[in-house]
């Protein structure tokens, strides 16, 4: 055994202080001395980190960050050094199962493709294509989303298409496209190597993506720091290295926000310049946050008036800012909302789209934007927008299909509306491919009833038994990163390649071997009765110079990229084509965005309903390249702490693991440093309720209620912490699942789940 | 003078509507979208139907039931199953559309009468009644194809 760094007892390992120029610093840890290293990139977040993969035997020994790539430098988090185990573990699936007399036996892939093709042309027949939903990732490689996109859009001509990057980045994607017309961020990460300010809303970077935090880290402790403001209702680690940390109460960032940009306002920081030349809706949005005094603000959040001030100087006088957002914002009341008022921040200053300036509307999972990109969730490929005739005859062109086959009569259904649709009967077939929803999912005890039912048939794609695959129909056993090679792009627009280093364990497949066996079998034809495009590809190459066609002309531009080009080097960022053939760190360079009518991703929506405009409401606002600053006033959440349920619980995640730890909870390391799920109380409610680091607290919502033992300290009084990575599937005894507990409810224009709040109450409880 | 009958008609319409909403509200709990959706809207009705009233006093009101009749047609039928909310909220927008119909009507005798409050008054509900109907409006069509070739 060989580690460069013990990142488990010193995460972030040691400071190489810098401004400029981000120092190398190459991280490895190997079990055994490879005989060969294969290049790829670590999939445990969305930072998406530069990695090699150690190999000996056929077996992955170890990894080590790549020196090269511009996401890392060479670096690697705990999750990267030590989550590759869990290729190796013991209980991989390995051969398909299907149900029989109610219990899950061994099949071969021909009975189990057999039985799905047999059971998809039956409910098309009967019900049509709209009786089959699917349920994907962020997990996936973006060859394997766009076969998926092809297969359930074209193949199918299903409408219900989504996963679970609906619960962790839709929010991301939504206030993209709200402002800037389109998805995409608009910075780089090298904007963090020189910018004079960094402000972080719901965003505890240090424990989601550590890499990056030690560049952050790394900057903070070099010359010229930059200035660091941290909005979290918890002091976080990251909170702690915060030059202002203000805690607003659960739900209230809109009012935050909106106090920020008027003091800011109202000391004319603005770039009245910018703000004429590159944006619409200024006047509204100054009466919105006109009302939000720091004293209105400090009522309602909690935040002193006073700290307000501070944090509104730092962000209102710096030259360049880097703003990051994520569940904080994402999964809380006025999710959309709040987080386009952090790209109103950047739009009003003009802090965009110049080295040292970035918004980072941040992803949680290490391939959600391909999953945005490839339409294999509610979007279209290719960043296309589903209300735009044209849009759609595009897509049809590529895969000669009538326009019509291609679903687009009606919004794309969202995931949360997919279960509903499951939960009443009519959504028959559901295809779950790289995620365990039954221990991700808000109010799992009503979920858990879905998967159960008799009418449901549920095709479970994974490579570990789950909670999940437990109640399936149909098993199929998946190979994944290091046993397939793809592509996938970071929360950074940052495409990386990862070549398959071993074999698959057992009879597993690639989800892209699956996806096109499927449109094999399913006998999918073009309108010339030819074989459709997915069924004609032979290797993820194919379907990845397939891709870079449909990106064409897109703002995210693939088509100056290949395997070879991606082969060797550093990732490259889209878009990537003729013009910017080494790819382009800043997009909006100009001032001019996405908003144009015939090239906006959507027409918006009525931020406070969600009501969807269409192309003639649009018509009348078109901006043409504008970019669009919104605002709206507070909403308290739904549900609030009252006499029964006193206390706000909210939910986040621990360092070492990722998900629902089907990966990180199988390496040794990762399990031993965070084994078992908690509740963090003040001391102050510790007090009150006569509970001591340890003891076991029962935590009950009007949902259901879950078990778990007390951590003491670092959170604000009134508020208790739980965090969502903890099942059942290694831990059985008691209930400990959060979404036991939280709310099924959605933003109403991402459609993402409220995670972060829900009313509880608790008791110490004998062990 | 008739404009007190509209105001009378005005302000019962938004209360039918105010009503509808939380009926919906109540009645497709397993929905959360609606339920909470639908909740909101009502609170905007109740607000509307609040601002009316000033306007009511001063002209004097007429007494008019013809929205509660309307709304006794619309949600006539017990109605279940996967098509009772499509039709709900079907129901809800025709009523939008009731509220939508007397501010016209009202707006042009505002005018006439050069009355600023009514006018701003018809600005800001009647913003609000158009915001209702294109919620509907969305989730009618995200209903539609589903309620009406899938489910049962
Ligand atoms: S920061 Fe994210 S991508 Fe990088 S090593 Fe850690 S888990 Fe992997």
């Amino acid at each position: 055994m060989k580690e460069t760094r013990d990142s488990i007892q010193d995460i972030w390992g040691q400071r190489t202080g810098y401004e400029g120029d981000w120092p190398v610093r190459v991280d490895e840890r190997i079990e055994e001395e490879p005989d060969h290293w294969v290049q790829s990139a670590c999939v445990l977040c969305s930072n998406g980190c530069g990695m090699d993969i150690g190999v000996k035997d056929g077996r992955i020994v170890g990894v080590r960050g790549r020196a090269v790539d511009s996401v890392n430098h060479g670096r690697l988090g705990p999750k990267g050094l030590h989550g590759w185990v869990a290729n190796n573990s013991q209980d991989r699936l390995t051969r398909p199962l299907i149900r029989r007399n109610g219990k899950l036996e061994e099949a071969s892939w021909n009975e189990a493709m057999d039985l799905i093709v047999q059971k998809s042309k039956e409910l098309v027949e009967k019900h049509t294509a709209s009786s089959i939903g699917f349920y994907t990732s962020g997990q996936l490689f973006l060859e394997e989303y766009y076969a998926l996109g092809i297969v359930g859009k074209a193949g199918l001509g299903t409408p219900h298409m989504d996963g679970n990057t609906r619960l962790c980045t839709a929010t991301a994607a939504a206030a993209l496209k709200v402002s800037f017309g389109s998805d995409g961020q608009p910075g780089s990460y090298s904007d963090l190597d020189t910018t004079e300010a960094i402000l972080h809303v719901g965003h505890n970077i240090a424990s989601q993506q550590t890499v990056l935090w030690m560049r952050v880290l790394d900057r903070l402790a070099g010359p010229n720091p930059p200035k660091l403001v941290v909005i979290d209702p918890r002091a976080t680690y990251t909170a702690e290295k915060a030059t202002v940390h203000l805690a607003p109460r659960v739900g209230t960032n809109v009012p935050v926000m909106n106090g920020i940009l008027n003091l800011i306002i109202q000391a004319g920081q603005i770039n009245q310049e910018y703000i004429e030349a590159h944006t619409v809706g200024f006047e509204e949005l100054k009466q919105i946050v006109a009302k939000w005094t720091p004293e209105r603000v400090e009522h309602l959040s909690g935040v002193p008036a006073a700290k307000l001030r501070e944090a509104a100087h730092i962000l209102g006088t710096c030259k360049t800012l880097v703003s990051t957002a994520l569940q904080g914002v994402y999964q809380s009341m006025q999710a959309t909302a709040a987080a386009v008022q952090v790209n109103n921040l950047h739009l009003l200053r003009g802090l965009l789209g110049h080295p040292g300036s970035g918004i980072y509307q941040m992803n949680g999972q290490p391939t959600a934007q391909n999953t945005r990109e490839c339409g294999a969730d509610g979007d279209l490929p290719g960043f296309r927008n589903w209300g735009n005739e044209d849009h759609i005859k595009e897509l049809a062109a590529l895969w000669n299909l009538h326009p019509d086959q291609i679903p687009h009569w009606a919004p794309p259904t969202h995931a949360m509306q997919i279960w509903r649709y499951c939960e009443q009967g009519s959504i028959k077939l559901l295809w779950i491919s790289g995620t365990n929803p039954l221990v991700s999912l808000p109010d799992l005890d009503r979920a858990r009833k879905i998967p159960a039912k008799e009418d449901l048939f549920v095709i479970v794609q994974d490579a570990f038994p789950t909670e999940t695959t437990a109640l399936a129909d149909v098993v199929l056993p998946a190979a994944i990163w290091g046993e397939k090679t793809g592509c996938f792009t970071n929360v950074g627009r940052t495409v990386h390649i990862s070549h398959k280093a071993i074999d698959p364990p057992g009879e597993a497949r690639s989800d892209f071997d699956i996806f096109v066996d499927y449109s094999r079998r399913m006998d999918f034809r073009d309108q010339d009765g030819n074989s459709l495009l997915t069924s004609t590809w032979q290797t993820t190459e194919d379907a990845f110079n397939a891709w870079r066609e449909c990106t064409r002309g897109r703002p995210c531009d693939y088509t100056g990229l290949s395997y070879a080009k991606l082969t060797g080097g550093s990732g490259i960022q889209w878009p990537c084509n003729e013009q910017y053939p080494d790819g382009k760190k800043h997009l909006y360079e100009d001032g001019v965005f996405n908003t144009n009518i015939d090239y906006c991703e959507t027409y918006g929506h009525d931020l406070e309903t969600g009501a969807a405009r269409n192309q003639d409401d649009y018509k009348l606002i078109d901006p043409k390249g504008k970019a669009f600053l919104k605002g709206i006033d507070y909403e308290p959440p739904h549900e609030v702490p009252d006499k029964q349920y006193p206390l706000w619980l909210t939910t986040g995640r621990v360092v070492f693991h990722f998900h629902t730890r089907t990966k990180t909870g199988r390496s040794k390391a990762l399990q031993e440093a965070a084994p078992d799920s908690y509740v963090q109380l003040s001391t102050e409610d510790a007090a009150c309720y006569g509970i001591a680091d340890g003891d076991m607290v029962e935590v009950v919502s009007r949902r259901g209620k879950v078990l778990e033992p007390a951590r003491v300290g670092d959170i604000e009084p009134g508020l208790i912490f739980i965090p969502f990575h903890y099942g059942y599937w290694d831990k059985a005894d008691r209930p400990r699942a959060v979404n036991e507990l939280t709310l099924t409810e959605w933003d109403p224009v991402s459609k993402q789940p409220h995670y972060k709040y829900a009313a509880v109450h608790i008791r110490k409880v004998n062990a | 003078m008739q404009l007190p009958h509209y105001l009378g008609l005005l302000e019962n319409s938004e209360k039918q509507l105010m009503e509808a909403f939380e009926y919906v509200a109540d009645k497709h709990k397993d929905e959360p979208d609606i339920e909470q959706m639908c909740q909101k809207l009502s609170a905007w009705s109740r607000e509307h139907h609040g601002r009316t009233q000033a306007f009511v006093a001063k002209y004097s009101e007429e007494k008019e039931d013809e929205p509660d009749k309307l709304k006794r047609e619309l949600f006539a039928k017990k109605r279940k199953g996967s098509l009772a909310l499509l039709r709900d909220l079907h129901d809800l927008w025709l009523l939008t559309q009731e509220v939508h119909l007397c501010w016209v009507v009202i707006r042009q005798a505002a005018l006439g009468l050069r009355d600023e409050d009514l006018k701003a008054c018809y600005e800001f509900c009647n913003a609000r009644t158009q915001r209702q109907a294109d919620w509907l409006l969305s989730r009618i069509k995200q209903a539609a194809p589903q309620t009406l070739l899938v489910a049962e």
